[in-house]
């Protein structure tokens, strides 16, 4: 086989003239120039390296797209592929650009004088075999760059979705809205203690009224939140325990060694008694509910 | 997948525990995991580290950067005199899940689960 | 071989770890303090850890330690300091260091301190 496969880089070699212009006009075909995102300049530049990669790699006499060999090749493809998936392309035009490679190839091999159709026949398997395995590289390495973009956006959307408020001096608050996964603890986790630094929080209130179900993994997740501000000096509470909550957790036998409360409000009023404060009413009979917001009525 | 950047401490003294987290750090910095994930590899490699020197009578270990293209991580591969290898691989960008510990075990989705009583616990951290 | 300071704060010990303990600084630690404890009548003790970039368990059980013994001795252990990162590593590795009271910084932490000493201590610590 290594043989075939050495005449084969050769008549690559010696037909790049003709196989270029064919591979291209295919592709433009196909339609991958059609969004305008890529360039036709940039595509003939990305068949030329491709080709003659892989023109190299047929040199060294291996016919799996893994060898070595196909080293470079593989290089080529992947940043082509990893491109297209940041660009939107579908998969299939991004296995496009190999597939299409076939049928010049077959028709210089074809045309090529001097070979047994014995020889003819190996070399367009040789092709076909190459030109398969590359196709599905590329399509592999396309799901992984789509694979780590959704990560990424998943990772910002966490973020942005717990966000941590201060309600007064010293108590955070911190709303979780949604399931509450490990990935998601991490970041709540960070955010909570980044917070619990810059405010010199000493109580944190963790509501899970927009959190739909707490099994023990849950738990587990709330408790290692717990842990880890304690270890930075702050006290949490929990809030927004609703009925059906409590009694899940008493059947699944979950237990919170941290105070917990039905609402945010009975939470606020436990943090700001830890924290040596109360709320008062004014002694002027104010139109609203006399609510203060002075500071210094708090106390 | 190519590895990068390769060294090979030895580990006999609670020097060489320092010497391992410090090289720890600057290729978990370099592979650009983020703060936690950096000071959870340290942090696993002083543990594994120390007890190499500790209850392992001593050995070596491999730290190396790992590029994958799309995610980068550190890797450390423990040796000691005893019996069996400790083998951590952390190649994370996007951060590492949930490790539940025995005191010295890392756990993580989908990947091996390490038994922390055993000297050396084979031990994998992927996503 | 060097040996971490231990100052003298009221009534209380302050020891800044600032650099990377090997095994035997630790333990000269643990002895010292416990020394001081004694020497003082110090009712606690303050471990600031602000500058650790990691807290193994090795270290862990030092801190559990340093608390055990002053209890004993009838004073507090407070740790300050600890970074967000650790707090996050020690709780995934399951290390969470109950035997310890931790504060956010020294301040706070003395606060913690004078709080058990005085009963219901209405002190605003000036913070802000």
């Amino acid at each position: 086989m290594t043989g075939e496969l050495g005449t084969l880089a050769n008549i690559v070699s010696n037909n790049e003239g003709k196989i270029l212009p064919e591979w291209l006009d295919l592709l433009k075909t196909s339609g991958i120039l059609q969004s305008g995102r890529l360039k036709e300049g940039e595509l003939a530049t990305h068949c030329r390296s491709f080709l003659h990669a892989l023109r190299d790699g047929l040199a060294g006499g291996n016919s799996h797209a893994g060898h070595e060999s196909y080293a470079e090749t593989r290089e080529i493809l992947a940043d082509f592929s990893r491109s297209r998936a940041v660009q939107g392309f579908s998969p299939s035009e991004t296995a496009t650009f190999v597939f299409s490679l076939k049928q010049p190839l077959f028709n210089v091999v074809n045309r090529e004088k001097g070979l047994a159709p014995a020889v003819i026949v190996q070399m367009i398997w040789a092709i076909t075999a190459l030109l398969d395995q590359f196709g599905l590289y590329t399509v592999e390495v396309y799901q992984k760059s789509r694979e780590s973009i959704i990560s990424r956006q998943q990772r910002e959307i966490s973020e942005l979705s717990t966000p941590v408020v201060k309600l007064w001096k010293g108590i955070l608050a911190l709303p979780v809205i949604g399931t509450l996964d490990s990935e998601r603890t991490q970041i709540v986790m960070e955010n909570l203690l980044q917070a619990i630094v810059t405010e010199g929080a000493e109580i944190a209130i963790i509501d899970i009224t927009g959190v739909p179900t707490v099994d023990t993994l849950t738990a587990q997740h709330l408790l290692k939140t717990t842990a880890a501000a304690r270890l930075m000096g702050a006290d949490c509470i929990i809030s927004g325990i609703r009925p059906q909550i409590a009694q899940t957790m008493v059947h699944l036998g979950v237990e919170l060694n941290v105070i917990s409360k039905a609402t945010l409000a009975d939470a606020f009023q436990v943090a700001l008694r830890r924290t040596g404060r109360a709320i008062t009413k004014l002694k002027s009979a104010a139109p609203d509910n006399g609510k203060s917001l002075d500071e210094d009525r708090v106390g | 997948m190519t590895t990068a950047k390769t060294e090979r401490l030895d580990l006999r003294s609670s020097e060489d525990v320092i010497r391992v987290r410090q090289h720890t750090r600057v290729l978990a910095i370099e592979a650009g995991l983020s703060l936690v994930d950096q000071t959870k590899i340290v942090t696993a490699a002083s543990e594994i580290a120390r007890n190499t020197v500790i209850h392992g009578g001593g050995g070596m270990v491999t730290v190396s950067l790992r590029d994958e293209g799309s995610r980068k991580g550190v890797r450390l591969v423990f040796e000691d005199k005893g019996p069996g290898i400790a083998d951590i691989e952390q190649a994370l960008r996007d951060g590492f899940s949930s490790g539940d510990g025995l005191g010295l075990g890392l756990a993580a989705p989908g990947g091996c689960r390490t038994n922390s009583r055993s000297p050396r616990p084979p031990a994998w951290g992927r996503k | 071989m060097d040996r971490i300071p231990i100052l003298k704060l009221g009534d209380a010990l302050l020891v800044t770890v600032q650099v990377d303990m090997h095994d035997q600084l630790a333990t000269a630690l643990e002895e010292d303090l416990t020394a001081k404890i004694v020497a003082h009548g110090a009712k606690g003790v303050l471990i600031d850890i602000s500058a650790l970039e990691i807290v193994d368990s090795f270290i862990g059980r030092m801190l559990d330690n340093i608390a055990a013994v002053s209890r004993i001795l009838d004073a507090d252990t407070v740790v300050v300091g600890m970074r967000p990162a650790v707090a996050i590593t020690l709780v995934e590795l399951g290390l969470s260091l109950t035997g310890v009271k931790t504060a956010l910084n020294v301040e706070r932490g003395m606060a913690l301190i004078k709080t058990r000493a005085t009963p219901r201590d209405d002190d605003d610590d000036g913070e802000d």
